[in-house]
């Protein structure tokens, strides 16, 4: 058992929201003990000369290319591009091209994954067979295997009475399931926004309404079966009323956002740059905003990368027949201190969303300083400038918005479970 | 001369100058085409690909013509029909033709920012024939040049555009070209064919066609375009006659001297009175398509002088 000692450091902590400098024991594979005093002695000491550290991101919407598409991302280079960004859990997003919807695949993803990444690989399963909305996956089985949470991901399940059925039987095992709040008929190859912007540029449309609307009936149902539900993304202000009278009448209800939806908005697509083309789609700086201040409020529980990695050759098309999404394991942490630098979050703030909040609406471990959580931890140094190169990126697919971005914060180094998988 | 463009993608980004320019040379075009020996050579030795992922008849016909009564070779490929069919992108078909040192490349894809996308691979003068519901800066010129050979300026006018906004390309480029021409400009049609906040480009929605066009200057018709409907954005196509058709009862709220105008091709009886638009009084429509060519012949000579400024192309 190495015992190492992280002196000098500034501690995140998002459980008691504090920001102070001080040092950090790791005995094996667990923090041992943490103070602000004159450090222990230790046979193995990293000197953090003040940078940041905190709990590992634990990023629950991660799609790799595997099974199916290990040309887009494989474990490996998933896994490495998790490591560089400073996740130490990636939950998998089961909308791979062969879909995670039975125990079997699951059990070859987990198996693969855990060989081939050097970080914590966790996976969800999908709600029903192929993502194809009609009958429910063995969700009982898929929990024993492993399952963290269930989803059709962007796939809207149309039949309502199926839906119902997924979501009670799902509620007697107690498993979490996680939508994709939007009206599949309005957003149906739409990868714009409505407005001035999207009318000027001729792009076929969806109304912000189309989530509100998706949202609004996944909430009814949960209210009519009890289940445990997460919306994936929420991005719009309209949409916000609805999370926030659910909330207040005590259903099992959380939210997440992409880190993009954040960060970004609809005038960024510019000149039909398909590296911004999303889903949903980037919104206007109003939404943008109210998103900011619903993290803030607590109201939106999670941030996420929503990786997904696309080819050359999926993006280098008209806009419109242009592949969707965006990879971000690399860029969740320096986009998500935008946030930090613009003093619309403090760090606590930003890793309860980023680690604390997933961690513990997954049931895992991780996402804390405090003793005895696993040694999952990040450094990094907030204030670093950068500008990105996406070539630099170790994830296989290049597709990030934010190539040629100033940026600010770098990852020193990633530990999980003690082991030093970066930096 | 003020014409700054390398390629010409739309109205966007021109400067009303440079519309202005672009409008004069195509006058003298106009008379060019008048007589009966219509040759310049003005792009002698130069190469003009017509690159159509979408059927066009007239456009199609009109660069055509335009080219080679200009000196220009001209060939025409129907994109439909051919590599795309084969799964070759956008991109490697721009390549290959670039690699046949083209110097004017005229294209029309039925995605908007397909055209901006082919400009940026290629290096020859890219003009931007229609793209989805994007732009047509051509017709939007023709149209400009047609209202102001017909009423003798091309400013403080109240242009009515009527039918379906929605799904048109024609529309935005004439909304941008007039507003830079510092025009009034209505739009007319069922709320169903309006793009969602229209609004805040700074025009005037109306959705009664009467209301609309009093007092206007130019009604701009447009085609109804059934092949884009995914359906049921209007009840019938008689209701919509009853509604929205233009006919002598509906144009005489609009100013005595209101000239009519269409992109073609027209649906007589559904957006359209087939007398009215034959009426040489009131209607410029065939003007139109004889404006089309010299804004095109225009528009390629201009676009080729930058190009030998450049010391790229022929010549």
């Amino acid at each position: 058992m190495t015992t190492t000692l992280f002196d000098n450091a500034r501690l995140i902590d998002p459980e008691t929201g504090t920001d102070v400098p001080g040092w950090l024991l790791v005995d094996g594979s667990t923090i041992a003990a943490r103070g602000t005093d004159a450090p222990p002695d230790a046979p193995h000491v990293i000197d953090c000369a003040g940078a940041c550290l905190a709990p590992g991101i634990v990023d629950m919407g991660v799609k790799l290319g595997e099974p199916g598409e290990r040309h887009k991302e494989s474990f490996k280079t998933g896994g490495r591009a998790a490591a560089a960004g400073g996740v130490t859990t990636v939950v998998m997003r089961p909308d791979t091209l062969t879909p995670i919807d039975s125990p079997e695949v699951l059990e070859f993803v987990l198996r693969r994954g855990r060989e081939a990444a050097p970080v914590n690989m966790a996976a969800m399963a999908t709600l029903t067979r192929a993502r194809e909305g009609r009958e429910m996956t063995e969700i009982g089985f898929l929990l024993d295997a492993g399952a963290l949470a269930f989803t059709d991901g962007d796939r809207v399940c149309r039949d309502t009475r199926v839906l119902i059925r997924c979501l009670t039987y799902a509620r007697g095992l107690g498993a979490l399931v996680i939508g994709h709040p939007q009206e599949p008929q309005l957003s149906a190859g739409a990868g714009i926004t409505s407005g001035k912007f999207a009318t000027l540029r001729g792009l076929p449309a969806v109304s912000p309404m189309a989530e509100r609307m998706g949202l609004e009936r996944d909430l009814a149902l949960v209210e009519m079966t009890g289940a445990r539900y997460h919306a994936d993304q929420i991005t719009t202000a309209c949409a916000l009323p609805a999370l926030r009278r659910a909330r207040e009448a005590g259903l099992d209800v959380t939210a997440g956002i992409s880190i993009h939806h954040l960060t970004l908005n609809t005038l960024d697509v510019g000149d039909y740059r398909s590296f911004f083309k999303l889903k949903p789609p980037l919104r206007h700086e109003e939404d943008r905003a109210a998103m900011v201040e619903a993290l803030r409020d607590g109201l939106i529980d999670v941030i996420c990368s929503m990786h997904t990695p696309q080819d050359e050759e999926s993006k280098r098309l008209p806009f419109e027949e242009a592949a969707s999404g965006a990879v971000g394991l690399e860029t969740l942490l320096p986009a998500a201190l935008r946030l930090y630098h613009s003093g619309d979050m403090d760090l606590p703030g930003l890793f309860r969303a980023l680690s604390l909040n997933p961690a513990r609406r997954l049931g895992l471990p991780g996402g804390q300083l405090s003793v005895g959580a696993p040694a999952d931890l990040v450094l990094f140094d907030p204030d670093a400038p950068f500008v990105l190169d996406r070539f630099t990126l170790h994830s296989k697919s290049k597709n990030t918005p934010f190539d040629g971005a100033r940026l600010q914060g770098r990852v020193r180094g990633t530990w999980v479970g003690g082991y030093r998988v970066f930096g | 001369m003020t014409f700054r463009q390398r390629h010409l993608l739309g109205i966007e980004p021109l400067h009303p100058l440079e519309i202005t320019t672009l409008l004069d040379l195509a006058d003298t075009y106009v008379d060019l085409n008048r007589r009966a020996q219509k040759h310049a050579d003005v792009l002698a030795g130069l190469t003009q690909i017509n690159m159509f992922f979408e059927a066009s008849t007239r456009t199609q016909a009109s660069f055509e013509l335009a080219g080679k009564r200009l000196g220009a070779d001209v060939m025409n490929m129907s994109m439909q029909a051919s590599s795309i069919k084969k799964g070759e992108t956008l991109i490697d078909t721009a390549l290959t033709l670039n690699a046949m040192h083209p110097d004017l490349l005229v294209v029309r894809h039925p995605h908007s920012g397909a055209v901006d996308l082919l400009a940026q691979k290629v290096n020859c003068a890219v003009l931007n024939a229609g793209d989805g519901r994007h732009e047509h800066p051509t017709q939007a010129l023709l149209d400009a040049l047609t209202i102001r050979r017909a009423k003798g300026r091309l400013h403080r006018l109240n242009v009515a555009i009527c039918g379906d906004i929605a799904h048109s390309r024609v529309a935005r480029s004439n909304i941008l070209l007039l507003h830079k021409m510092e025009n009034r400009v209505r739009l007319i049609g069922p709320p169903t064919l309006m793009p969602s906040e229209i609004g805040e480009l700074g025009v005037e929605v109306y959705d009664d066609m009467r209301d609309g066009l009093a007092g206007c200057d130019v009604v701009m018709m447009l085609r109804l375009q059934r092949e884009r409907m995914d359906g049921g954005f209007i009840p019938s196509e008689r209701e919509y006659y009853h509604r929205y058709g233009l006919d002598p009862e509906k144009l005489s709220h609009a100013a005595d001297d209101a000239i009519v105008m269409h992109p073609g091709p027209m649906n007589r009886g559904v957006e359209i009175d087939g007398i009215l638009a034959d009426d040489i009084n009131r209607s410029v429509i065939q003007e139109q398509v004889e404006m089309g060519v010299a804004v095109r012949m225009a528009a390629m000579d201009l676009l080729a002088r930058n190009l030998r400024a450049e010391g790229l192309g022929a010549a």
